[in-house]
C-alpha cells in the first residue's frame, strides 16, 4: 500500500498534499461544541441529494406533459423508486434545517469576522444558490403547487421597474409557467447549480482552511503554537473531526431515517398536499405557501402592503445577511463574552424567524382563532403582529450596527486559550 | 477555567427555543393533517382485511366512473395480499390485464355529458384531501332536490357526484338551520330518512375500509416502508453506538 | 499530549469493526439504487406472458403475434412438412441446435413440444429483418429443393420449418424459440415455461 501510495503521489498534482493540508495536518480548535456539526452535516447532504437526483433523473420526465406522471411512476412502478424520491425530498428540506443552523453558528460565535469574512460571503452565496435550486426543484414535480408557487414567485419580477414584465416572460419562456419554464428549470437544477454549489463549496471550504476555524469561545488558536508549530488548542482534523463528525452523522442518519421511513410528508411540511394534485391553471391552491424553508422570507414579502416594496424587503432581508461582517464592529467575536444586549438581540432575532415562518406557512391563523376567538380578525391581527415581526428583523441588523459602532457594547475578557467542560 | 453558568444558559435557551419550533409545527401540523377539523377517519392501512373490503367495494360501487390510472392490478395484488386469480376473478371488471392500471370504463366526454364534470381519478386523492376528509365526505350525502343528480353534500357542497352507496348507508335529509336575513338556509344536521342495507355502525367500518384502501393506493410504499424503516433506524443505531466508542477512544489523547 | 499508552490493539479493532459495520450499511444501501435499472413494472407490464388462440390457425398456415414489441410466429406444421425436417439436417449449419437459443424442452427434431405447432422468434438472426413465411414444398428461385421454411428478404438467409439455418447464407444461429406451454389445445402462453419443465 505505501508504495503504490508513493507511485501515486509522483504522478499526480500534489493530491498527497492537499490530503495532508486539508484533513491529517489542518488543526482546528479542540472545543469544537454541537454547534459545529452542521457544516460536514451539509455536505452529506449535497452529496445524498446529487446522488439521488441522478437516479431520479434517470426515471423522471421533464415534459409539462409528462412529469406528474414519471413522479408517480417513480413512486411506484421503479423497484425502491419511492425511496430515492423521498430521501432525496427529505434531503432537501433537512439541507436547510442544518443550514440555517450552521448560519446561526456562525452568528452565535462571530465566524464572519475577520479574517473570515471571506468564508461567510461564500457561505451567503451558497444560500442564494441553495434556494435557487429549491426552488426549481420544487418546480419539476408540476403538482400543483409547483404551478402556482412558481407563477406566484417569478411574477414577483414583474416589480423591477422598466423591464420587469417582459423579465417575467423571459424567465418563463411563455407567458405562464409551462413546458418551456419547466425544461430550463429541469437543466438548471440537475446541471447548472449543482456545479455552481460544488464550486462554491469547495471555495467556502478552501478559504476556512487558509485562516483556520473559528470556534465557541472565539479566540484565535494560532495565536499560541507550541514548540512543533502547531497551536497549542488546536488537534488534527483527521482522525480526531472525522471520528466525531462521523458520530454525528450517525445520529443525523437516524432523525432522517425516522422522516423517511415513517412520516415523509412530515405533515404536509416536507412535501405538501397540493401537490398531489397535477398542475391546473385554473384552480389556485386554497392557500399558496411555499415550502416551510422559504416561509420566514415569504412572510416578510406578505407583510408590506405594497407588491414594489414587498419584493424590496424580501430583497434586503437576504442581502441584509451579506452584509453583517462589516455591520458587527464589536471586537470580541464569541457571545459568550459579548454584551448582554448582543446575547437578547440575537435571542429576540432566532425567536422573531421562527415566528415569521409560521406566518409564512399558513400556521398563524389556527393560533389567532385559538387565543382570540372564532370570531377575531384573522388578518387584521396577523398583519399588526407580522409588520412588528418585520420591524424587529431589520431591527437586529441596525441594532447591531449601533450597538456596536457607537461602543455601547460591554464585553468580558476573553480568554487567550480555549475553555473545555474537562 | 472554565465559565459555567452562561453555558448552561445558552444551552437551555437552544433548548427551549428548538422546542418551541418544533411545538408551532407539530399542533397545527396535526390540525392539517385531519384536513382541517374533520372527526378522524381512524383507518389501518396495514389491516389487509380491510384493505380488501375496501377494494371490493371501491370495485363495486366506484370503478364505473372513477380510475385509479396510477395503480396496477397486479400492484393491489401485492399490497393486498391476494393472487392473480382472485383479483382478476373477483375485482377486476374493466377487462384490464393483470399488469395494467385500473382504468374506469366510462368514457370521459359521456361523462362530462351526464354529470357535467369528469369523475376525477382517485388515485391520490387521500394524499391531496386527507383521509379524514374522504371518510366524512363518504358519510355526508343527503338527498336535494334542488341538484341535478338529486344529491348533496356537506363536506362538498353541491357537488356534481350522485350517491352511489345509498344502498348500503341509506338516505339522509338535511335538517336546516332558519334562513338569516336575506340569505340561503344553512344545514344544521344530516338526519337518516330511510334506512339502507347496513346499519349505521356497519356502514362506518365500510367507509373505513374503503378510504383504508383509498390511502393506500395513495401511498402503497407505506406497507414496507415501515416495516424496512425499524431494520434501518436499528442499525444506524447500532453504527452510531460503534462510531461513538472508536470517537471516545481517540479522543482520550485530546486534553 | 497523551501521557498513558495508547492501546493500539484496542483502536485497530474498534476502527476495523466500525469501518465494517458502516461498510456492510454503504453496501446493502446501494442495493435498492442498483435494483431501480431491473424492469419497473410498467416494463413488466409491457413484457408480460401472451396468451394466443390457435385452433383457428389451418394446417400449413402461419400466424404472426406480438410479444415483448417482437414477431412471434406460430406455424400448424402438416405431414408433410414434418417428414422433410430430418432430410434436411446435412444442409444445415446446425442441425441438433446446439449453439441457438431455445428453452431446453425444445432441444428436440422438432424444436418443439407438440410436433404440428412451431413457435419461433421471427427475426433472423443475420442483421434482425424479419423473414418470410414460405411454407409451400415446392421449388423457389433461392432454392429449387425448397422443402419449406422461412427466407429472408434482405439478405437472402434460409430457414427450415424449425426455423433452423441454411448453410451458405450470412445468418450465423437458428432463430430463437421463446419460452411457451400449451394453456390447453387451442391456447399457448408465450414467455412462460410449462410447469415442471426446465
Amino acid at each position: 500500500m505505501g508504495a503504490f501510495m508513493q507511485w501515486f503521489n509522483e504522478r499526480t498534482p500534489g493530491l498527497g498534499a492537499v490530503y495532508k493540508k486539508h484533513m491529517t495536518e489542518y488543526y482546528a480548535p479542540k472545543n469544537f461544541n454541537v454547534m459545529y456539526y452542521f457544516g460536514s452535516l451539509a455536505l452529506l447532504v449535497l452529496v445524498n441529494q446529487i446522488v439521488t437526483g441522478i437516479f431520479l433523473t434517470m426515471f423522471y420526465s421533464p415534459t409539462a406533459a409528462g412529469a406528474f406522471d414519471s413522479v408517480q411512476y417513480i413512486m411506484r412502478d421503479v423497484h425502491w423508486g419511492w425511496l430515492v424520491r423521498y430521501m432525496h425530498e427529505t434531503g432537501a428540506s433537512m439541507f436547510f434545517i442544518v443550514v440555517y443552523l450552521h448560519m446561526f453558528r456562525g452568528l452565535m460565535y462571530g465566524s464572519f469576522k475577520k479574517p473570515r469574512e471571506l468564508v461567510w460571503l461564500l457561505g451567503m452565496l451558497i444560500f442564494l444558490a441553495l434556494m435557487a435550486e429549491a426552488f426549481m426543484g420544487y418546480v419539476l414535480p408540476w403538482g400543483n403547487m409547483s404551478f402556482w408557487g412558481a407563477k406566484v414567485i417569478i411574477t414577483l419580477f414583474s416589480a423591477v421597474p422598466v423591464i420587469g414584465s417582459q423579465l417575467v416572460d423571459w424567465i418563463m419562456g411563455s407567458f405562464v409557467p409551462s413546458d418551456p419554464t419547466l425544461n430550463r428549470f429541469f437543466a438548471l437544477h440537475v446541471v447548472a447549480l449543482p456545479l455552481v454549489l460544488l464550486l462554491l463549496v469547495v471555495l467556502h471550504i478552501g478559504a476556512l482552511h487558509e485562516v483556520g476555524s473559528n470556534n465557541p469561545d472565539g479566540v484565535e488558536i494560532k495565536k499560541h503554537k507550541g514548540s512543533d508549530g502547531h497551536p497549542l488548542d488546536g488537534i488534527r482534523f483527521h482522525p480526531y473531526y472525522t471520528l466525531k463528525d462521523l458520530v454525528g452523522v450517525g445520529v443525523f442518519l437516524i432523525i432522517c431515517a425516522i422522516i423517511i421511513f415513517f412520516e415523509p410528508t412530515v405533515g404536509g411540511f416536507f412535501l405538501e398536499h397540493d401537490n398531489s394534485i397535477p398542475a391546473n391553471d385554473l384552480v389556485t391552491p386554497a392557500t399558496i405557501k411555499p415550502v416551510w424553508y422559504f416561509s420566514p422570507f415569504y412572510a416578510i414579502l406578505r407583510m408590506i402592503p405594497s407588491k414594489g416594496w414587498g419584493v424590496i424587503a424580501l430583497a434586503l432581508s437576504i442581502i441584509v445577511l451579506f452584509l453583517v461582517p462589516w455591520l458587527d464592529r464589536g471586537k470580541v467575536k464569541s457571545i459568550r463574552y459579548r454584551g448582554v444586549g448582543y446575547k437578547v438581540a440575537l435571542t429576540i432575532f432566532a425567536i422573531v424567524f421562527i415566528l415569521l415562518a409560521a406566518i409564512g406557512a399558513d400556521l398563524t391563523p389556527g393560533w389567532i382563532v385559538a387565543i382570540f376567538g372564532p370570531n377575531a380578525d384573522i388578518t387584521t391581527i396577523e398583519n399588526l403582529f407580522g409588520r412588528i415581526l418585520v420591524v424587529l428583523y431589520f431591527g437586529f441588523f441596525a441594532f447591531l450596527w449601533v450597538y456596536t459602532f457607537f461602543g455601547l457594547e460591554k464585553t468580558k475578557p476573553v480568554p487567550e486559550r480555549v475553555t473545555t467542560h474537562d | 477555567m472554565t465559565d459555567k453558568t452562561p453555558r448552561a444558559a445558552m444551552r437551555t435557551l437552544t433548548a427551549l427555543l428548538l422546542a418551541l419550533a418544533v411545538m408551532l409545527v407539530a399542533s397545527p401540523a396535526a390540525l392539517a393533517e385531519e384536513g382541517g377539523g374533520y372527526p378522524s377517519a381512524n383507518i389501518n392501512v396495514h389491516d389487509q382485511a380491510s384493505l380488501q373490503r375496501g377494494a371490493r367495494l371501491f370495485m363495486n360501487y366506484c370503478v364505473g366512473c372513477h380510475s385509479l390510472k396510477y395503480m396496477r392490478y397486479s400492484q393491489m395484488a401485492d399490497g393486498l395480499g391476494l393472487t392473480e386469480k382472485q383479483v382478476m376473478d373477483n375485482l377486476n371488471f374493466t377487462g384490464a390485464k393483470f399488469g395494467e392500471p385500473i382504468v374506469s370504463a366510462m368514457p370521459e366526454a359521456e361523462a362530462e355529458k351526464w354529470f357535467g364534470k369528469v369523475p376525477p381519478d382517485l388515485s391520490l386523492e387521500v394524499s391531496a384531501k386527507g383521509a379524514d376528509w374522504v371518510s366524512a365526505y363518504l358519510k355526508s350525502f343527503y338527498l336535494d332536490p334542488a341538484t341535478a343528480s338529486g344529491w348533496n353534500n356537506t363536506v362538498f357542497p353541491n357537488v356534481a357526484m350522485p350517491f352511489p352507496l345509498w344502498q348500503l348507508q341509506g338516505e339522509q335529509v338535511a335538517m336546516m338551520n332558519p334562513p338569516e336575513g336575506g340569505q340561503a338556509a344553512t344545514v344544521k344536521e344530516l338526519k337518516l330518512a330511510h334506512p339502507g342495507s347496513m346499519t349505521p355502525a356497519q356502514y362506518d367500518q365500510a367507509v373505513r375500509d374503503l378510504t383504508a384502501f383509498l390511502a393506500y393506493v395513495s401511498a402503497p410504499d407505506e406497507l414496507p416502508r415501515s416495516r424496512i424503516g425499524a431494520w434501518v433506524v436499528i442499525y444506524l443505531v447500532l453504527f452510531t453506538l460503534f462510531a461513538l466508542v472508536l470517537k471516545k477512544e481517540y479522543w482520550k489523547d485530546v486534553h | 499530549m497523551a501521557d498513558e499508552s495508547i492501546n493500539k490493539g484496542r483502536r485497530r479493532f474498534l476502527t476495523a469493526s466500525t469501518a465494517v459495520i458502516g461498510g456492510a450499511g454503504l453496501i446493502i444501501t446501494a442495493i435498492p439504487f442498483v435494483e431501480t435499472w431491473l424492469p419497473s413494472a410498467r416494463a413488466e407490464s409491457a413484457g408480460a406472458p401472451v396468451t394466443v388462440a390457435i385452433g383457428k390457425i389451418e394446417p400449413g398456415q402461419m400466424v404472426r403475434y406480438g410479444w415483448r414489441s417482437q414477431p412471434v410466429f406460430v406455424v400448424n406444421r402438416t405431414p408433410e412438412q414434418l417428414q422433410w425436417l430430418p432430410k434436411q439436417d446435412p444442409r444445415l449449419r446446425d442441425p441438433d441446435s446446439k449453439e441457438s437459443d431455445q428453452p431446453k424442452y425444445c432441444q428436440n427434431a422438432t424444436r418443439s413440444i407438440k410436433p404440428e405447432w412451431m413457435v419461433l422468434i421471427g427475426i433472423c438472426t443475420h442483421l434482425g429483418c424479419v423473414p418470410d413465411y414460405k411454407g409451400e414444398v415446392k421449388p423457389e428461385p433461392f432454392d429449387p429443393n425448397w422443402k419449406g421454411g422461412f427466407y429472408c428478404p434482405c439478405h437472402h438467409s434460409r430457414y427450415d420449418l424449425a426455423a433452423r439455418v441454411y448453410q451458405g447464407v450470412p445468418a450465423p444461429l437458428n432463430m430463437v424459440v421463446p419460452p411457451y406451454h400449451f394453456v390447453d389445445d387451442t391456447h399457448i402462453q408465450i414467455g412462460v415455461d410449462p410447469k415442471g419443465a426446465a
